[in-house]
């Protein structure tokens, strides 16, 4: 709220469209489903301390996906994991997004070849719309991703009816 | 006590369950008949002289010969001396003896043996997989294990 900070009189009156204000308060309050999976968790960490500091773009981690708007994968997924993320996904309300994490959960990162137990990519049992690439990826590119979800959540519609 | 006086000690006590024994290795061991896991288990913890009374690893191994095994870490807090017991068995018939009663710790190591080697250690309380899930097919770490197509309708290969 900087710009509009201690700029009006007395009343004041904002003129926008509806949509522009949902996705406004949507973009800035991005509740992460809390959970990480491995080392690229510890970057996740890194991302929520104070050097980093993800919470000024209103990134809350909570711990029940029915309370979570996005959900960081952030590590290797095992396919006994694999189903429960599937669990997880299912429960978050809609509106709801992924991130994915680093290479493991990309495209199985260093297990690809000879990991019998690692799902190669988290977007084969759910929808990702954002991936962050690296292994770990620095707290920066998370950042980054964040901002990439939140573009992508500013040009969504919530209001319009979607076609058949 | 050195490794040679430990593998004296128990010849004596048990004779022909103590099948071979190597000293000249890093690590001396001493292979033990693998259905009599438990009584020569029990000598190593209670005996006055050994006392092992940690058994820090259990590894399981495909030696990709038709045999199996099971490498013991032991160490004795007390006397500060260590040895490796080894235990073998056939693919065809992959049975070795507990010594969960002996170590309570070895419990879990005999869990993880089983799930990812496949070796089955009789008497063990609770011989279930530990790491895999429990629908889980074969067993991954033997070299003639083959990477499923398929898990619950997820693809494994990349």
């Amino acid at each position: 709220m900087g710009l509009l900070d201690q700029r009006f009189e007395n009343s004041n009156v904002l003129v926008t469209s509806l949509e522009g204000l949902l996705n406004w308060a949507r973009l800035s309050s991005l509740w992460q489903m809390q959970f990480g999976l491995a080392c690229c968790a510890i970057e996740m960490m890194a991302a929520s301390a104070s050097n980093f500091d993800i919470m000024r773009f209103g990134v809350i981690p909570r711990a029940t996906p029915r309370q979570a708007d996005v959900m960081i994968v952030s590590g290797t997924v095992t396919l006994k994991m694999a189903s429960r993320i599937k669990r997880l996904y299912d429960q978050m309300a809609e509106p709801r997004y992924v991130i994915s994490m680093g290479s493991c959960s990309n495209c199985g990162g260093p297990y690809w070849e000879h990991g019998y137990h690692v799902l190669k990519g988290v977007d084969r049992v759910i929808p990702v719309d954002v991936y962050v690439p690296g292994c770990p990826p620095r707290p920066e590119a998370l950042l980054e991703g964040i901002m990439k979800l939140q573009e992508k959540v500013r040009k969504e519609s919530v209001v319009k009816q979607k076609s058949a | 006590m050195t490794a040679e006086e430990i593998v004296q000690l128990l010849q004596s006590h048990f004779g022909d369950a103590i099948v071979e024994s190597k000293f000249d290795v890093p690590q001396p061991f001493v292979v033990v008949d693998s259905k009599r896991m438990k009584e020569v288990a029990f000598v190593l913890r209670d005996d006055e002289a050994l006392q092992f009374d940690y058994c820090s690893c259990i590894s399981g191994v495909d030696y990709n010969d038709g045999r199996l095994g099971a490498i013991y870490h032991l160490y004795s807090t007390v006397h500060r001396h260590k040895i490796v017991l080894k235990a073998f068995c056939t693919k065809e018939n992959p049975h070795i003896q507990s010594v969960a009663a002996v170590w309570g710790g070895a419990n879990w190591h005999e869990r993880e043996a089983y799930d990812l080697i496949g070796i089955i250690f009789d008497e063990h309380p609770d011989l279930r997989r530990i790491l895999l899930p429990y629908d889980w097919e074969g067993y991954p770490l033997r070299k003639d294990y083959k990477v499923p197509e398929f898990y619950n309708g997820m693809k494994v290969p990349y």
